[in-house]
């Protein structure tokens, strides 16, 4: 067991990895096979990210540097700064970690029968498994380049996943969409990795916070970093690609993509608080948050209302729900400097912020699913060929109604929850801002009643008759997502204190995530 | 297809590439060079073999589902050696300073010795076949769309 918490920072990366490369191996022996083989090993990989959870709550960050003599040793001797690859996990890390865990294993049980009858299954898996290492990556690593490379990875993956159904011609528009967006975003970062490592001679994120100056170059490399991470994340006025790609994803893919956007997200929190934070004034970058995600908030939904096309609404409705993690963290942002005012609401709103991810990363997730379920039955995304889907598609309407209603933020659901403590919070900071949250909130509520209706409600339509509930594998890959979000929502303040409250804490200390690595920093 | 003086040719200097792709390889510690650089060679020996006899010639010997075996098992190696040093840590080079090969070679600066890198140049073997594969069957897939033929499934 002691040996399992030591090294399962890197378990957790390399299991996936070892499943990605023996998938095309094992599956000449049987589909069944390969399908026991990755559900086993991604539910070993979530015992694993359980045990790291309870030590780092227990006992802090956790450091682990590859090829050295001892996991923790960080900064051999006679060293000045650290040399070698590392992971570096502390609260935000494994809050992030936790949250695509969640959403991978119930992908990828919903995409057991999604995907049983079509070619290329292999490559399928592989994909889908390099997809989850390299957000698992990107949200462990300790180290820019590492950064850069599970970023890379996250990007190939999640356009070839994306490009999967290639007999739709949107489907490869989608995945064109993507690649291109992230190779952009893929050297918008190396570039600002290379001016800092010109300037500093160094790559760990704790090292090169330990010495950031932030001179001008410092300041061109935070906005290379932040328009790259915001492209990523699909927030406006970079979003244009989220809805294309969101809709053409097959159905386990589509949560797992949106994840990925989460985990940029935990990157641009990563960089703005942990590498240049407490080195300027974070104001004016907390107001360039806030404004992002206002404009995401809004424009999102409004895009969303007119949509006729299930995916695509969802999709822009992603769009808009990224806006409050970022309306929540970026007041945090905006009042880092003045404690009295984070401790009074900036570290709410950041809780508020930080809980909607995984919040979101759930019930949006699971509504994807939903909507894939039914693209799968009937075969149409269109909203207006729909209807009277809830005769024989129980299940799927109860996880759509209790994933739209969270979405909307009614109570009692995890949605509520989190977006209550936006409300408050970023009442006292802006009171308008507030009241947009909550008018934001309001259209979604109308735009999923508009969902609801079309597909689901009405008199049996003739042409669905023969339509049946989808098949075990996917209701059990929404039912994980779905015992979760009612977990939450009973015991919200339970999980805002054991799970919430350390991430935030995570990213508002900068010092204990550089003396990680770097020892007691005077 | 091209001339026969090409053919026998590219015939004779394929083995001449291999060797050379595969001793980049294998020294990729102690000289320029590598895992990638070595297969990138190799590949290319597969690229003149296409272009002088033509791809469906060549799709008859290189199969599609074999190279992807060879891929497999290149990252397979290189992540096989990663795990083998958890014992100690991930990544731990465990086999450096053992006299596997006959003989500990000394520290310090060497006429190349092979074995001082541990599992260094195992590593780059496993990176040496997955580059070979997958570039190899990026350009047949090329070469066979280009063409007008469909790649076997």
């Amino acid at each position: 067991m002691e040996y399992l918490t030591v090294h399962s920072p890197i378990l957790i990366v390399a299991v996936p990895l070892l499943a990605a490369f023996i998938t095309p191996l094992i599956s000449r022996i049987g589909n069944k096979f390969r399908d026991t083989v990755n559900v086993s090993l991604l539910s070993f990989v979530t015992f694993l990210i359980v045990i790291l959870t309870i030590d780092i709550y227990a006992n802090g960050t956790r450091v682990y540097t590859l090829g050295a003599s001892v996991p923790e040793l960080a900064l051999p001797e006679n060293y000045m700064v650290p040399v070698r690859i590392m992971f570096q996990v502390d609260g935000i890390s494994i809050f992030m970690g936790l949250t695509t865990t969640v959403v991978a294993l119930a992908a990828l049980v919903y995409s057991l029968q999604f995907v049983k009858n079509e070619t290329g299954q292999d490559r399928f898996y592989s994909l889908f498994m390099l997809l989850y290492v390299g957000m698992i990556g990107l949200e462990f690593t300790g180290d820019m380049f590492n950064l850069f490379v599970f970023l890379e990875i996250l990007s190939i993956a999640g356009a070839g996943l994306a490009s999967y159904r290639v007999n739709m011609a949107d489907a490869v528009e989608g995945g064109f969409k993507y690649i291109i967006i992230s190779a952009v975003s893929a050297l918008f970062v190396l570039f600002a990795i290379g001016i800092l490592y010109s300037e500093y001679n160094l790559l760990s994120i704790a090292a090169l916070a330990h010495s950031m100056q932030f001179t001008t170059l410092d300041l061109i490399a935070l906005a290379l970093l932040a328009i790259a991470f915001v492209m990523k994340l699909a927030g406006v006025p970079l979003h244009m690609w989220a809805p294309d790609t969101y809709a053409v994803a097959p159905a386990g893919i589509t949560p797992m993509i949106y994840t990925s956007s989460a985990a940029s997200m935990y990157a641009l929190y990563r960089v703005t608080f942990t590498l240049y934070g407490g080195h300027f004034d974070t104001t004016a970058i907390g107001w360039v948050v806030i404004i992002l995600g206002v404009l995401s908030m809004f424009i999102g939904v409004m895009m969303a209302i007119h949509q006729t096309d299930i995916k695509r609404l969802m999709a822009y409705h992603a769009i808009s729900q990224s806006g409050y993690m970022l309306l929540g963290v970026g007041v945090g942002l905006a009042v880092l400097t003045d404690p009295v005012a984070l401790a009074n609401y900036g570290r709410d709103a950041m809780n508020g912020g930080i809980f909607h991810i995984i919040n979101n990363a759930l019930y949006k997730g699971m509504l994807f699913l939903t909507a894939e379920a039914i693209f799968f039955r009937i075969g149409t995304r269109d909203l207006n060929k729909m209807g009277g889907l809830g005769h024989n598609m129980k299940w799927t309407t109860i996880f759509f109604i209790i994933g739209a209603l969270a979405i909307s933020g009614i109570p009692p659901f995890n949605g509520f929850a989190s977006k209550l403590l936006i409300y408050e919070s970023v009442f006292r900071f802006n009171p308008l801002l507030s009241i947009i949250a909550m008018f934001v909130s309001l259209v979604t509520l109308a735009s999923f009643t508009k969902v609801f209706y079309s597909a689901f409600t009405g008199p049996e339509m003739p042409a669905f008759k023969e339509v049946r509930e989808v098949p075990r594998s996917m209701l059990i890959g929404m039912g994980i997502m779905v015992a979760c979000i009612i977990f939450f929502s009973i015991f919200p303040g339970l999980v805002v204190d054991t799970i919430v409250a350390p991430a935030t804490d995570a990213l508002i200390d900068q010092a204990s995530y550089i003396n990680g690595v770097m020892g007691a920093v005077p | 297809m091209l001339s026969k003086i090409v053919r026998t040719i590219s015939n004779q200097l394929i083995l001449f590439i291999l060797v050379f792709g595969l001793y980049i390889i294998m020294h990729g510690h102690v000289t320029p060079g590598g895992g990638f650089q070595g297969g990138a060679v190799i590949a290319s020996g597969v690229v003149m073999m296409i272009v002088a006899f033509g791809s469906s010639e060549i799709k008859k010997s290189l199969r599609e589902r074999h190279l992807s075996v060879v891929e497999s098992s290149g990252a397979l190696i290189f992540i096989g050696m990663a795990f083998a040093g958890m014992g100690t840590i991930f990544f731990y080079n465990f086999l450096v300073g053992t006299p596997v090969f006959g003989g500990i070679p000394p520290t310090g600066p060497n006429p190349g010795n092979v074995w001082t890198g541990g599992v260094i140049p195992l590593m780059n073997l496993g990176v040496g076949l997955k580059v070979i594969a997958g570039l190899s069957a990026v350009v047949l897939a090329m070469a066979l769309f280009s063409s007008g033929e469909e790649i076997e499934e």
